[in-house]
């Protein structure tokens, strides 16, 4: 499987990545560490007839501190936010869940703000920004924006994002004193696409479950602090209200099954960690 | 901000196992594919062409990389390992090479290169695997004749000779639960 032909852009700085895409618009497509967007290519699901790469950019790979949430900007590898110290201490909810994003070999090349420009319905980082009420720091030539997490994924690799703007970086909340957070998945083989993954948050009045894998998006509901079979109860309503798909790999019962079962024991450990 | 046109190839330069190479490459050229062509450096496999299986991981700067989900022209100016590069000399195997040989871990051989470059990055990161981590490491490849017990067999040995410990008969727990 070969890649289409397009031309290929080496951007130098964040305003010439800008400028070519405010000229090429929707025939442009930004390659960073292009583990989501090298499959696409060889596949011809995806024919854009420009790339422009922004990893030659300066600047653009450290995470940073901002008040209370944790700033990955756009060249920020998944292997080095992982290897970030003291993540588990900061945020939880992303130390338990980056072990699964992908592989040892595809960490060390994909970014995080690539996994959220891709939007892939089964995929960790949407789900974790989902979860924790993230956002996504956009820009254009023209203007800057930021989105919540909630409003940005829209659909099976479909994102708020304009033709003109580019991911500048997500940013994580940092984890609250009181609240628990876990991060669990099911996949064929530890690292593959989520059959389902589920991120719990639990404050001290209300659980958050946010759901991958399931719908064609990340999907989050926020509970109060039930247990027993008000909670099965919810859970099994949560479910049947997801739209679950049906594939190759799961069945929508096995997803729903596993909303329920997998939904609960995450809670179970969230509260669990509740600090 | 330098254009690189899709219909023209275009001189890209990187050092190649410690020897500056370079070859014409058209923007959409796989990597792989100017390792094997280009440059006839063939040791890098060709499996599935959409970064699952792991055949064609080299390294990138000392971080692995799948080679099918990379460009040509994004090797510009790196610093590129094959499994070619691994062995210190033309008649003696690298320690994880020779120990791949002793635990009879190669089989078919097909997927053995990415994995010899997995685990040759990965050991230089944590010198000290559990073989948890070996077998999540080793996760990130498929091999089609299942050889993976005799694969994590041989990455505990060679990773307890490079500590310059005594080669080890490793006790393995049972089939991998990861």
């Amino acid at each position: 499987m070969k890649p289409a032909a397009f031309d290929y852009i080496r951007a130098g700085d964040l305003q010439e990545a800008l400028d070519a895409l405010d000229r090429h618009g929707s025939d442009a497509r930004i390659i960073a560490g292009g583990q989501s967007l090298l499959p696409m290519l060889n596949m011809r699901l995806a024919r854009p007839s420009v790339l422009i790469d922004i990893m030659g950019i300066a600047g653009l790979d450290a995470v940073r501190r901002d008040g209370d949430a944790i700033v990955v900007p756009a060249g920020v590898r998944q292997a080095a936010l992982m290897k970030r110290a003291d993540l588990a201490g900061e945020q939880p909810l992303l130390a338990a869940a980056l072990p699964w994003l992908g592989h040892y070999q595809t960490r060390a090349r994909g970014t995080v703000c690539g996994s959220a420009a891709h939007a892939d319905p089964s995929a960790e980082i949407p789900l974790c920004l989902v979860a924790l009420d993230g956002e996504i720091r956009l820009r254009s030539r023209r203007k800057r924006r930021s989105v919540k997490a909630s409003g940005f994924f829209g659909g099976m690799m479909v994102t708020d994002k304009g033709d003109d703007e580019l991911i500048e970086a997500v940013a994580f909340p940092a984890a609250r004193p009181g609240t628990g957070y876990a991060f669990r998945e099911v996949a064929r083989r530890h690292g593959d696409f989520a059959i389902v993954a589920c991120a719990a948050v639990v404050t001290p009045d209300a659980i958050h479950l946010a759901v991958a894998g399931v719908a064609d998006k990340p999907e989050r509901r926020s509970l109060p602090l039930l247990d027993g079979s008000a909670l099965t109860d919810a859970l099994n309503a949560f479910a049947w209200d997801l739209d679950a798909r049906e594939d190759l790999h799961a069945t929508a019962r096995l997803r729903r099954d596993l909303v329920r079962s997998l939904g609960l024991s995450t809670i179970e450990e969230a509260r669990r960690c509740r600090a | 901000m330098p254009r690189l046109n899709a219909a023209s190839r275009h001189r890209i330069g990187f050092t190649l196992n410690g020897r500056q190479v370079s070859l014409e490459a058209e923007p959409r050229l796989l990597a792989s594919d100017a390792l094997r062509h280009g440059l006839g450096a063939t040791g890098t496999h060709v499996g599935c062409e959409h970064g699952v299986c792991g055949a064609c991981t080299i390294q990138i700067d000392g971080q692995p990389a799948r080679a099918c989900l990379t460009l040509a022209v994004q090797l510009e100016g790196r610093d590129v390992t094959t499994v070619e590069g691994l062995a210190p000399g033309q008649d003696r195997l690298s320690v994880m090479q020779a120990a791949f040989r002793r635990h009879h871990a190669l089989q078919c051989g097909f997927c053995t290169a990415g994995i010899l470059m997995s685990l040759d990055a990965y050991l230089r990161e944590e010198p000290e695997p559990s073989e948890q981590a070996l077998r999540e490491v080793v996760g990130g490849h498929l091999c089609r004749c299942t050889g993976y017990t005799p694969i994590i067999q041989a990455a505990l040995e060679a990773a307890a000779l490079l500590r310059g410990e005594p080669a080890l008969k490793p006790q393995l727990r049972g089939p991998a639960h990861v």
